[in-house]
């Protein structure tokens, strides 16, 4: 999980730099870099816009009928079962986002200013869990918040509450629990590396310069590591959006969300232009809504300078 | 103020830990309770649900297929890893960001959506869903972490050994195999490791590519509708847990060797 380090210094051609042994360069950057790259567009892109064809088209009992429609959208967008399942899911990937991107900030920060000797050991402690199969943290999340669960016995047990509770279970809070544990290394990894890149003087001129801890954090450490935070944003959005695990095995009724729409499209409904469609409109707004975190996010940065 | 966070983050980032590693401790800890209903207190301490594993054939079967996808994914992610790592280190060329974007694009969309246009598209070449149909799923997802790792390990090390090597008339594979593979060898092996562990967990491609031929997520995800399978599900977890960490751990420790040899090249060459 050791995430991408950028700011790579490419490799510049050492014996001169005139046009043809540019683009021999290039040339050979492409000849190597050519498998990975045609297995990305026929296996990741060329399906995707196979799914975008078919969302314009309609299910014919056993055979797609090619004519063009907007039908599918409609019903995505405007059938009241469809619209609340995506809204449902916006929110939740919302939250999710939001807590574990607020969640794993002071962590990436600990890490990253206090780890000292240990920050490789700190990091390895954090991505461990997430190695384990997620098919059974969800169901282990399941065990600790279930009627007999971990939670209500041990709350029990203190003298919290006198029987059971049922409202930790099957409901949409069990699933923003567990979605935000289940990505929480995909937060704190970006931001971390960002936190790294901050440039550890400017913090000590903003002391010399006479700003509080407060102040230098809020003008100078928060506004540099903010690229960290976009990026942990956006990584756990938009994925979680399209979780169907987690709300079959914790969600219960009230938290299904669009992926569950969406796979029954594909298995027991079959109708595979409506899922299509489904999956095209969760990815638009789901981008949307991304884009427009971002936006208020630097947006707040803004102001707060 | 300050005395506050100092003290305060120490315990917060303990805290965190505890809620990163909560759901991973109850898989041992009621894989061994005698009852099948997974709650406090333990009724009593057992090895009978691990007994039963082997004596599962269904069990053996999905963690045999896991086997062959696993193997095979890790091996040709790694390989179309080595292309375009080595590419985007290696060389500067246009187009060079937009590339390496439709490469990791899969870290960065809904699973689900990956997954059933896949489907979508094996289905109309007519080819019938099988193993391979989940390798060459788990190929797409695996690759942009054995990019990432392959990237810093191709980084770490100091390029002016691959120009002596050439200047001293070696040839442009003289020096892979001789200069530049036995440096990133590491980060290979890691690279092999992590998208290994990656296919073995893997649910939703292999959910929508298997055909009939489980995995072992597929397989768990099958028994988790039966109660009284729950105990057998957490003693093949926490193996499974187990086997990962090694796996892990030995990954980590490759990375941290390269890290330092190529940190020692370095100053040798200084």
């Amino acid at each position: 999980m050791t995430t991408a380090a950028g700011g790579s210094v490419p490799y510049r051609a050492r014996r001169g730099t005139t046009g043809t042994v540019l683009q021999s360069e290039t040339a050979r950057a492409y000849a190597l870099i050519s498998p990975t790259l045609l297995y990305a567009l026929v296996l990741l892109v060329v399906p995707i816009l196979v799914v975008i064809a078919h969302s314009f088209w309609t299910q014919d009992y056993l055979t797609i009928d090619r004519t063009f429609t907007l039908e599918n959208y409609r019903v995505a967008l405007t059938e009241p079962i469809y619209r609340d399942l995506l809204m449902r899911s916006l929110v939740i990937s919302l939250l999710v986002s939001l807590f574990t991107v607020v969640l794993a900030y002071p962590i990436a920060y600990f890490i990253s200013f206090h780890g000292g000797r240990h920050k490789n050991l700190w990091l390895f402690l954090i991505t461990v869990p997430f190695w384990s199969s997620y098919l059974l943290r969800v169901m282990s999340w399941k065990v600790i918040l279930g009627y007999n669960g971990v939670l209500n016995s041990g709350l029990m047990a203190v003298g919290i509450i006198d029987e059971p509770s049922t409202a930790f279970l099957y409901n949409s809070t069990a699933v923003v629990i567990t979605l935000t544990h289940a990505w929480a290394a995909f937060a704190i990894l970006p931001i971390y590396v960002s936190l790294e890149k901050v440039d550890r003087t400017l913090i000590e001129a903003a002391t010399d310069l006479g700003d509080g801890p407060i102040r230098r954090f809020l003008r100078v450490t928060l506004p540099l590591s903010i690229p960290g935070v976009i990026s942990a944003l956006l990584i756990v959005m938009i994925p979680t959006v399209g979780d169907f695990v987690t709300p079959r095995l914790v969600g219960g009724k009230d938290g299904v969300m669009i992926a569950n729409a969406i796979q029954a499209q594909f298995g027991k409904a079959s109708n595979w232009p409506l899922g299509a469609a489904l999956s095209v409109t969760t990815m638009a707004v789901v981008t949307a809504m991304a884009a427009a975190s971002v936006l208020v996010l630097r947006l707040l940065m803004r102001l707060g300078r | 103020m300050r005395r506050i966070l100092n003290g305060w983050l120490p315990i917060y980032a303990v805290a965190y830990i505890v809620f990163l590693y909560l759901p991973i401790v109850f898989l041992p800890i009621f894989s061994v309770n005698t009852s099948p209903v997974p709650q406090f207190p333990i009724a009593d301490f057992t090895l009978k649900w691990y007994r039963d594993l082997p004596r599962t054939p269904a069990l053996l079967d999905a963690a045999w297929n896991s086997l062959v996808v696993g193997v095979s994914a890790a091996v040709l992610s790694t390989v179309l890893g080595i292309c375009a790592a080595r590419a985007i280190t290696r060389y500067r060329f246009p187009g060079r960001r937009a590339v390496n974007g439709l490469i990791m694009a899969p870290l960065v969309l809904p699973e689900i959506v990956i997954a059933i246009s896949m489907l979508l598209i094996m289905l109309q070449a007519g080819l019938s869903l099988s193993l391979f149909t989940v390798v060459l799923g788990h190929i797409l997802v695996c690759i942009p972490y054995s990019v990432s790792v392959l990237t810093s390990g191709f980084e770490g090390f100091d390029r002016s050994l691959e120009e002596a090597s050439a200047d001293l008339g070696e040839t442009a594979f003289g020096t892979f195999r001789r200069v530049t593979l036995p440096m990133v060898a590491p980060a290979i092996i890691s690279s092999l490791l992590v998208s290994f562990t990656i296919s073995l967990d893997e649910f939703i491609m292999a959910f929508f590519l298997a055909g009939t031929e489980a995995t072992l997520p597929v397989y768990i995800w099958g028994q988790l509708r039966f109660a009284a399978k729950l105990p057998s599900v957490l003693a093949l977890g926490t193996l499974m847990l187990a086997g990962t960490f090694l796996l892990l751990t030995i990954a980590e420790i490759l990375r941290r060797r390269a890290a330092r040899r190529a940190q020692t090249a370095g100053i040798a060459l200084a």
